[in-house]
């Protein structure tokens, strides 16, 4: 999943980096195919080469040998507002249909069986990112019909790349489409991980990840 | 550090402890639950381990956020107890994080709100009826607004300041600022108490000015098990260790008991943390520095 992420950056992508899986993907792809990925971190570090892998989104490795340092205010301003941001990488706790993302609360607002951190800058990543990636486990609790609360809304994510498979938003319905299969998975074995009538869209398969970038995430996971 | 609570902070207030990871002040948390304040309105954009600690101790009225877990670790589960299970009556307001900061930036500004583009599409304006919008009087585009936040008081942990409170800080900066110049009072605590030619040496460097600050506190490892940039790295750890220390009532009880309440001062709870200069003192990475000559 990490290296299928990975292989959705470009080189020279200016991406705006979620914490865990994201960040873990954009690093990978720094490792190996994409040198000259630009990471920006919420918490201000811009041009970022952590020399750990971070565990928290402010971690003080991100701010040693960065390009810029800036405060949050001109983050959300003049980098992701103003539209310099190609890719939003963000990890979800639900996501549904219409590619909507919650990682507010489970179950009513008021009063949630389980409630989680709230949006942090997913929402305004969300929303002025020219291309959402989001990675998360397929898992049928996590890919609802309507996720119970929209955090971040789902018009700019563009694939959900998930242990299993990957998914495609179609631009016409907006709608959630299954694209890609890793191998030994069957769409069934999707759909029963699905909650709505999931469309099949010229449906690939997805190689296995090669040796260089296994090693390579070996490498960054130290 | 004691002084500086007794003086600023008092029940009933809004107060912004603030810190993107880095330079969170736990002193300045456990000297509030020290001191048992009540009634408080916790402003923070990632409430961490104090929020946790503070709710616990039954300081905390309301917590107005936008990111509520532990960083990179797992849950703040003090605070999902009280949202969850309705154990502590808890007020919440959460924003985004954009949200959040543009609310300091209004306040620091003198300004009444913020204008930002979010929140269309999403479920938050119909949970915080805070979140607004309006119309800009040129281009008649529908933009959120977010209303100022004017905490009573805020405290910035840095790296230095001088005896007036001019506060020089690098690594994350994240809100502090903003955050500093949005309160009516405003408590620095720092590592190390410079002379006032350091700070006028490197001036770029100075982020809060001493004329808006109201008490100058030195606290070296005032900011454990968070870090600071040049001086201690995060205690990671023990962020890992809260995960189930806070899922457990009783034993997040047991820590309060030993680790603040049961200390005096940080002196006394550096005492029970023999081993932080050895894991976790930072290593050399100085800059060359500037020429600010003409």
């Amino acid at each position: 999943m990490i290296c299928v992420a990975a292989g959705e950056l470009h080189d020279r992508d200016v991406v705006f980096v979620g914490m865990g899986l994201p960040s873990l993907a954009c690093n990978l792809a720094r490792a190996t195919h994409a040198p000259n990925l630009q990471l920006i971190y919420e918490s201000g570090t811009i041009g970022t080469r952590p020399t750990r892998m971070p565990l928290s989104i402010g971690d003080p490795a991100l701010v040693t040998g960065t390009l810029m340092v800036s405060s949050m205010i001109d983050v959300f301003e003049l980098f992701l507002q103003r539209g310099h941001i190609d890719v939003g990488f963000l990890g979800a706790a639900q996501i549904d249909r219409f590619a909507n993302i919650n990682t507010t609360v489970v179950g009513a607002y008021d009063k949630p069986a389980v409630r989680l951190p709230g949006s942090g800058g997913a929402s305004e990543i969300a929303a002025h990112a020219r291309r959402v990636l989001v990675v998360m486990t397929l898992d049928r609790r996590a890919f609802p019909e309507r996720v119970d609360f929209i955090t971040s809304r789902g018009d700019r994510v563009s694939r959900v790349i998930t242990d299993k498979c990957i998914f495609e938003r179609d631009v016409l319905t907006g709608e959630l489409v299954l694209a890609a299969i890793y191998p030994g998975v069957t769409v069934d074995d999707v759909r029963s991980q699905v909650g709505w009538d999931l469309q099949v869209r010229a449906l690939r398969d997805v190689p296995p990840p090669d040796r260089q970038m296994l090693d390579a995430l070996t490498r960054i996971r130290g | 550090m004691r002084e500086a609570i007794a003086a600023h902070v008092h029940d009933g207030d809004t107060i912004a402890i603030e810190g993107f990871t880095h330079l969170i002040c736990f002193d300045a948390a456990h000297e509030i639950i020290l001191q048992k304040r009540r009634d408080l309105t916790l402003c923070r954009l990632t409430p961490d381990l104090i929020a946790d600690q503070m709710i616990a101790a039954g300081c905390l009225r309301k917590l107005v956020f936008s990111w509520a877990g532990n960083p990179g670790a797992g849950s703040l589960h003090a605070f999902r107890r009280a949202v969850e299970k309705r154990e502590r009556p808890l007020e919440i307001e959460e924003y985004s994080h954009f949200g959040m900061v543009a609310r300091f930036a209004a306040a620091a500004a003198g300004l009444s709100f913020w204008p930002l583009r979010n929140y269309s599409g999403t479920d938050l304006p119909r949970v915080n009826p805070n979140i607004r919008e309006v119309t800009c009087p040129f281009t008649g585009e529908r933009v959120a607004a977010v209303a100022a936040l004017r905490p009573d008081v805020a405290v910035i942990h840095a790296q230095r300041a001088d005896a007036q409170g001019n506060t020089q800080m690098w690594g994350i900066v994240g809100v502090q600022k903003e955050a500093a110049f949005a309160a009516q009072r405003v408590i620095v605590v720092v590592e190390e108490i410079v002379d006032e030619s350091v700070v006028r040496a490197d001036p770029n460097r100075t982020v809060i000015p001493g004329m808006i600050v109201d008490a100058v506190v030195q606290e070296p490892w005032g900011a454990h098990p968070s870090y600071v940039q040049g001086f201690y790295d995060r205690d990671n750890d023990f962020y890992v260790a809260w995960e189930s220390i806070s899922r457990d009532a009783g034993r997040l009880q047991a820590y309060l008991d030993e680790f603040v309440l049961g200390v005096e001062d940080r002196a006394r709870y550096l005492a029970k943390h023999p081993d932080l200069a050895q894991r976790l003192v930072a290593e050399q990475r100085v800059s060359a520095g500037v020429n600010y000559g003409y």
